[in-house]
């Protein structure tokens, strides 16, 4: 405790010299879990920064680490930050999240804001997107058009965040396409081109022609168009260089907008500690451009899926869906509520193979 | 013309040169890289250097010298005694996954109970968890004769899948919302390998690893293993001849090698990391490599190179956010460190001839 104190006031001892300075730029950290440059998760997160210091301009000063190892050495990076006079740190993955904890508590003034998890408190928000909206229209087109009736999917770890986009874009597939199967590989891993590349090989010669993904690198995307007549979707960036085909369509983070407006409310001293969870409607996932490799009435439904999402008349879990042990999940016209969602650790009816553990 | 001569004896001078000399070429090149891409290189390597040890924050930074380096001498000066007899134990990564896996699976077995036998229970199977996995390329090597660097290294990827299938399953928390993880030991008392005074940095890895300089130090200079490792890495039959049996030499060394980094790695999840999580392993056993031979493979040239590794990724992450360089740009940093040294070791045993070569 006596440590928490040492530095609180040589933050305070700071924050009195070089008040001039501090007052008029509101200062926004961000911790990045992989390199700006990885066409994917950190790089979008790192767009929104960007987008924060073009909204603002002199305003705010923006200072960011990236490829930041969870674990002590994010707890050092997440104190650096707020020891320079950080006002706002933006902590942009699950594993930051008890380091994200541990150092707000000694740092009560910094606002802080933890990606994808679960931890909060007086001075720690979370936030997440609702990618599984996004697999509902990715599920939906690929059910229309796969020929082989085999989609293969790359999950990257088994955790409900995964396995919801999974359940999300075989109901879709399946809704279109009753015949269609899933054949999913692991990669354990979130960023590894090579291993990447190795699972869309496997999935495609088990006569997968459509591939989706939750790993960050284009890897797959190159897998898909070596192969061929294979069609897949950009996950977390646009990965739009591999259009029109290949990639027919993606997902996108947009973080811009959540970050713009927290470091405002910073600003206007509005913030307060909240628990985020938006989707397609708050702009927050973006349907990256349906390609013409599409078919137009495809892409017509599509579209009318993402509006009908976007406006809330439509969720992507609704029922009657059952588990894949053939119990109940959603009766008829039910709609899963965020706690099943967030904990999600179950397949739904139809899906083949066991989740690992 | 230049040439390379081979000296005579091996200069003596030159072997406490090369770290230095290493070190002020590294700043010397990447000033001039930290230049390229428009940094202010004084600034950059005054950030990096200068910043942790004497900045504004010296009173956060030197604590988390010991935090970060601490697993790195501990490491470093395992894998030193096998770097000296020859013997090359690259898996120091995987033994200090295993060791962290054991003593945290260890500890979490006896949750929620509070005993003050937990933690050194939790010592010693992160110890033995990490011995063996070490243990498994010694035995193939002495059994079977084969490649002991294949092995460990591959062994390595194994345990990451452990790692990961620990995170998701075994040691996953009950209270975790189904997300990867395992139960936070700093939450758990008597598993928790926390600041033995407060905002020093020092926990038990690090009292460890000062044990294992001053073990090592009296090891290799006064007991006779020592000499048979020094003998052994320095002239093979000449150790075969004394008397040295070599298959003992690997399974110490290995063993040795393994069981340090294994208690590297418990210490560390059970102090400054908290979880066991399917990213917990970050390097370190990798770069203890270049900590070990930065440091001459010298126990106390190992203390001084562990806190200087220590330095560049505490002062990088600062020039990182204070001056924006990119962490790739830190990493080429790091890596020309270990370049340098090799280059400059070449002078410990050739030196350079400028002119003709003569005729003979």
């Amino acid at each position: 405790m006596k440590f928490t104190t040492l530095m609180a006031s040589a933050a305070l001892a700071l924050g009195l010299a070089g008040g001039a300075y501090a007052q008029d730029k509101t200062k926004v950290g961000f911790v990045f879990v992989g390199p700006v440059g990885d066409g994917g998760w950190t790089y979008e997160h790192n767009q929104g920064r960007l987008a924060v210091e073009k909204e603002f301009g002199d305003a705010v000063e923006t200072v960011f680490v990236e490829s930041v190892a969870e674990g002590p050495d994010s707890e050092r990076v997440m104190t650096q930050m707020a020891l320079d006079g950080a006002d706002l740190i933006f902590t942009t993955s699950f594993g930051y999240m008890d380091p994200t904890i541990n150092i707000a508590a000694k740092f009560p003034d910094v606002k802080f804001e933890h990606a994808t998890g679960y931890k909060r408190a007086d001075n720690v928000s979370t936030y997440s997107a609702r990618f599984y909206e996004g697999r509902a229209i990715q599920g939906h087109i690929a059910g229309k058009m796969t020929k082989s009736n085999i989609i293969g999917y790359i999950g990257s770890f088994p955790i409900p965040e995964v396995i919801r986009g999974i359940n999300s874009a075989y109901i879709h597939a399946k809704k279109v396409n009753p015949d269609v199967e899933f054949k999913i590989v692991w990669a354990y891993t979130w960023f590894d081109p090579a291993k990447e590349a190795d699972a869309a090989k496997v999935l495609i010669e088990q006569g997968a022609d459509v591939v989706l993904q939750h790993t960050d690198s284009t890897a797959p995307q190159a897998a898909a168009q070596e192969a061929g007549d294979v069609i897949t979707f950009g996950q977390a960036s646009d990965m739009a260089q591999y259009a029109p085909k290949p990639r027919v369509s993606s997902i996108i983070d947009d973080w811009a907008p959540y970050y713009i407006a927290r470091t405002k409310a910073v600003m206007d001293g509005t913030w307060e500690s909240t628990d985020t969870w938006d989707g397609i409607g708050a702009g927050m996932v973006g349907i990256g451009e349906i390609t013409d490799a599409v078919p137009a009435d495809v892409k017509e439904e599509a579209l009318a899926l993402k509006a009908s999402i976007a406006d809330g008349s439509y969720h992507p879990f609704t029922g009657p869906l059952k588990k894949q042990d053939g119990s109940d999940f959603l009766a008829d016209g039910e709609t899963a509520d965020d706690g099943t969602l967030a904990g999600m650790n179950f397949y739904v009816e139809g899906i083949k193979g066991d989740i690992p553990n | 013309m230049m040439r390379l001569e081979k000296r005579p004896q091996a200069s003596r001078a030159f072997s406490y040169a090369t770290p230095v000399l290493a070190v002020i070429a590294t700043m010397v090149f990447g000033g001039a890289l930290f230049a390229v891409l428009g940094k202010d290189p004084l600034a950059s390597i005054m950030t990096i250097f200068w910043e942790p040890l004497f900045g504004d924050f010296a009173f956060y930074y030197r604590p988390q010298l010991l935090v970060k380096g601490a697993p790195l001498v501990l490491i470093a000066i395992g894998l030193s005694l096998g770097f000296k007899a020859g013997i090359w134990n690259i898996g120091a990564e995987g033994q200090y996954i295993m060791g962290a896996l054991c003593g945290a699976g260890a500890g979490l077995a006896f949750y929620p109970a509070e005993s003050v036998f937990i933690f050194p229970i939790m010592v010693l199977a992160g110890a033995l968890g990490g011995w063996v996995w070490a243990m498994i390329p010694a035995v193939l090597k002495v059994k079977f004769g084969t490649n002991e660097i294949l092995v460990s290294l591959m062994l390595v990827y194994v345990a990451e899948q452990f790692l990961a299938s620990a995170s998701l399953g075994l040691l996953k928390n009950p209270e975790g919302f189904g997300f990867p993880g395992s139960r936070n030991l700093q939450q758990y008392a008597s598993a928790h390998n926390g600041e033995l005074f407060a905002g020093s940095g020092m926990h038990w890895g690090v009292v460890a690893a000062l044990i294992a300089v001053i073990f090592a130090y009296v090891l290799l200079a006064r007991h006779r293993l020592g000499f048979a490792i020094r003998v052994t890495g320095e002239a093979p039959r000449a150790a075969r001849f004394s008397g040295v049996n070599p298959t003992r030499l690997v399974l110490f060394c290995m063993g040795m090698s393994g069981l340090l980094a294994g208690l590297a790695g418990m210490f560390e999840v059970a102090g400054p990391a908290g979880q066991i999580t399917i990213d917990f392993n970050v390097g370190y056993g990798f770069t203890a490599i270049i900590v070990a031979f930065l440091g001459r493979l010298h126990p106390v040239g190992i203390l001084l190179a562990g806190g200087l590794m220590a330095l560049t990724y505490i002062g990088g992450d600062i020039a990182q956010s204070q001056l924006g360089l990119p962490a790739a740009a830190i990493q080429v940093f790091q890596g020309m460190l270990l370049f340098f040294l090799l280059a400059f070791d070449l002078f410990t045993h050739y030196r350079l001839r400028l002119g003709r070569t003569e005729v003979a």
